[in-house]
């Protein structure tokens, strides 16, 4: 009996966490947008969640590049097929790689900071005071932060597949010494634009929207103390990545089978 | 952490804009976009083939090995159950005879399906919507071991059968 209650209470407790999550996105998505006063405050997100994330997804996405590349060059000097590393390198990095990895590092590092930030206004009750003022702190904080998140994604993992790509061009080309030419022409007679560049784009979209949505609620949902921030900044990274994984698969089933 | 607004705005717009270079450069370096966007003076001819292999749409089309365009799609006649294969030819002030032949080659032991244009001798070259007739399908590597199988296994049957059949 006792175990058939606690099934129930944690059954009972994840459908209400659901349904405050979508309850709080409906009414962020659900305010009236107003462009000409929310534009500075969006600005000033994109600039925190993601100019200053470019320095990682830059720097780890030359190195995912390169070792798919060595990965790559090493596996398939056994079937001597090396020319076919350019067609390697971009399928994985555009299909895969490109928006799972920028998500997950975008879940450490923009995700993160969000939750604990709103979490640490609300713990010091700045969210009250700020309806006690009359300003909506959906309207003025979790809007532009979520808007800033959803935009930033595909663009992190538009710029990460590029220089991963570059990167693979790096090790392939300039160090193992792989004809160029054969490097960009067999990518380019294999890589579709639709099929590989949009649908990896729409997947970072679709990340982009779920990690923001899951630290904007965690953080605006969290126990207003010390512990409470750390445990909603730490459920924001593991929900986050457990997210994009599972996700990243139905998503990809979906893409595969002939959409 | 504060930053003068001005620094703000003006990272953002780097940051965006080097988005768009590299959703660019994905289009262009790394999907080959931009040969089926700039050739506009392109054209399209048919061939049907007995059996096309492992040909996929977006395959190479070349002359003597030079890439001249692409196949643009794959479809199966109902009525004579051939593959009508659609070819997108790049420049068309080059005249190519429309008795040309086309073939389907495999590059390389591992490599992908491509199409060959043999140049044939006609006055008349090929145009929008033309249609090439002569081809050779694609050689399945199956068909030949199993023919080779067969000449070797009955070969002696054939050497006594051939005579007495020109007799």
């Amino acid at each position: 009996m006792n175990f058939l209650q606690a099934l129930g209470t944690w059954a009972l407790n994840v459908c209400e966490q659901l349904g405050r999550a979508s309850c709080f996105l409906f009414a962020t998505l659900g305010r009236r947008p107003r462009f000409i006063r929310t534009f500075p405050l969006l600005i000033q997100q994109l600039y925190a969640i993601g100019v200053l994330s470019l320095l990682i997804i830059i720097v780890s996405g030359l190195f995912i590049g390169m070792v798919v590349s060595l990965q790559g060059y090493n596996t398939l000097e056994k079937f001597s097929a090396t020319q076919q590393l350019g067609q390697l390198v971009a399928l994985s990095v555009t299909r895969e790689l490109g928006p799972v990895i920028t998500a997950l590092l975008f879940a450490g590092r923009a995700g993160s900071a969000l939750t604990a930030e709103i979490a640490l206004m609300k713990a010091t009750e700045q969210l009250a005071s700020m309806e006690m003022m009359g300003v909506d702190p959906l309207w003025r904080i979790i809007s532009p932060r979520f808007w800033a998140g959803v935009i930033s994604m595909p663009v992190l993992a538009a710029i990460f597949s590029a220089v991963a790509i570059y990167g693979g061009y790096l090790v392939g080309v300039k160090w193992l010494g792989l004809d160029a030419g054969a490097f960009w022409s067999n990518m380019q007679s294999t890589v579709d634009f639709h099929g590989d560049v949009i649908n990896g784009l729409i997947k970072s979209l679709i990340f982009g929207f779920v990690i923001t949505w899951i630290s904007v609620y965690q953080g605006y949902d969290a126990v207003p103390t010390a512990e409470g921030i750390a445990r909603a900044t730490t459920r924001t990274v593991v929900y986050g990545s457990l997210a994009v994984l599972s996700l990243d698969f139905i998503l990809t089933a979906v893409m595969l089978g002939g959409w | 952490m504060q930053q003068p607004q001005r620094w703000i705005e003006i990272t953002v717009g780097f940051f965006l804009l080097i988005g768009i270079l590299a959703l660019l450069m994905l289009g262009l370096q790394v999907s080959g976009l931009s040969t089926s966007l700039t050739s506009k003076n392109s054209y399209e001819v048919t061939a049907n083939f007995d059996n096309i292999g492992d040909l996929r749409p977006r395959a190479p089309v070349t002359i003597s090995g030079v890439h001249i365009g692409e196949v643009k799609s794959i479809s199966l006649n109902p009525v004579s159950f051939k593959a009508i294969v659609t070819l997108t030819l790049n420049d068309n002030k080059m005249l190519i005879p429309d008795d040309s032949a086309a073939s389907i080659y495999t590059a390389g032991i591992l490599g992908s399906n491509y199409i060959e244009l043999t140049p044939g001798f006609d006055d008349t070259s090929l145009h929008q919507g033309s249609m090439i007739t002569s081809t050779h399908s694609a050689l399945i590597l199956e068909n030949l071991i199993g023919q080779l199988v067969y000449k070797i296994g009955g070969g002696s049957d054939n050497a006594s059968k051939k005579p007495t059949k020109a007799n």
